[in-house]
């Protein structure tokens, strides 16, 4: 899942300044795990922004909405009426959702409410950890399930480095080694072998020094005829 | 001057119900408001009390470990803190509201609260809005 937090409030002020008509738009997806863009988040997130105006004269009208996945087109098409009469739309999804609502609606300035982070998983209630690094190319199967591209704050394909102790990184006492969890992994899965194999060179081609990523499965694109045929939305 | 307060109905509701039975007096400009748990409040509710003109909002639940809901208090308190956050954020000072835990015998002890927070007012001043409206 993608991870994000709030941005604070008062920079939430200052980017709403000057407009007046305003939707706090959520997304029930990833970021309401994270509690940064669910539904509550967005209630609250709009009743300070009124509260705030009612003290600081503003007149912001504040509408809030949220949707299953701001990502996906279909979902936030859903937002046409939301929409309407609006100046500004705040978006407490990721930047992907943010992204996909000013793609839509080009003529209503989308302002990021939230910073994403990473694609991580809950560690515990309230506990977000970042696990992947989206390199493109996945040596998930040689480091016991353990990713040393953003697991390893050095990304050692070869690891660990002379900064591990007690199974914790030299960066920081709270960060775990990767490597040492890389071991103890492939332990426990009696493939300690897979440690001798050096892993060479990555190759970061499908990372993100290239531009923009793409993925086209040419299965499931549909051709012109296809798409009149099944009422696609543009 | 208009005080929320946020009790729920197990230890808080009972205490200022006995405050009542006992003679206690405390302010009129107090209302209360029962929940079936201090963790059923939500943070919007209590930003609205504020919009709505509230000069403060307290929210009185269960002694901790002792909670007829085994965690709503803590729940509470945690939400609690994250709202006096947001009301400095917005320039309301957070100190307008506080969560306190207290027993059903504790009658006294709810009189204290309320007589805490009407003080309180009285140091911060009114709540801008309810001065507007």
């Amino acid at each position: 899942m993608i991870i994000g937090e709030q941005k604070p409030f008062k920079e939430l002020c200052a980017l709403l300044d000057g407009h007046k008509e305003i939707l706090v738009a959520g997304c029930r997806s990833c970021v309401a795990i994270c509690l940064a863009g669910g539904e509550k988040e967005v209630g609250v997130v709009a009743e300070s922004l009124r509260l705030y105006s009612d003290l600081n004269g503003k007149e912001w009208r504040v509408d809030e909405v949220t949707v299953e996945r701001q990502c996906e087109k279909e979902f936030v098409l859903d937002l046409i009426e939301r929409t309407k009469g609006k100046d500004a739309v705040l978006s407490l999804a990721c930047g992907v959702g943010a992204q996909s609502v000013q793609s839509l609606y080009p003529g209503i300035r989308v302002l990021p409410g939230l910073n994403t982070s990473n694609m991580g998983a809950p560690e515990e209630q309230g506990v977000f950890v970042e696990k992947c690094g989206g390199c493109g190319d996945c040596v998930l199967h040689l480091t016991g399930g353990i990713c040393p591209i953003v697991r390893c704050a050095k990304s050692l394909l070869n690891g660990p480095c002379g900064g591990s102790q007690n199974g914790k990184c030299e960066i920081s006492p709270d960060v775990p080694c990767a490597w040492d969890q890389i071991y103890h992994s492939l332990e426990r899965l009696g493939r300690l072998d897979l440690l001798e194999e050096l892993i060479p060179p990555k190759n970061w081609l499908p990372s993100r020094s290239g531009g923009p990523r793409k993925i086209v499965r040419p299965e499931a694109v549909l051709t012109p005829v296809e798409k009149e045929l099944r009422g696609a939305k543009e | 001057m208009r005080i929320i307060g946020y009790i729920c109905d197990h230890a808080a509701y009972s205490a200022a119900d006995l405050a009542g039975q006992s003679g206690l007096r405390y302010s009129s400009d107090v209302v209360l408001i029962r929940l079936p748990c201090a963790g059923r409040l939500d943070i919007i509710q209590v930003l609205k009390a504020f919009r709505d003109g509230a000069d403060a909002v307290f929210v009185a639940g269960c002694l901790e470990k002792n909670c007829h809901h085994v965690y709503g208090n803590i729940e509470a308190r945690k939400r609690m803190e994250q709202a006096k956050g947001i009301l400095d954020a917005i320039g309301l000072n957070g100190k307008r509201l506080e969560m306190f835990n207290l027993a059903s015998n504790q009658d006294f002890k709810f009189k204290e609260i309320v007589d805490m927070m009407v003080k309180r007012v009285e140091e911060l001043g009114r709540n801008p809005l309810a001065v507007r409206a």
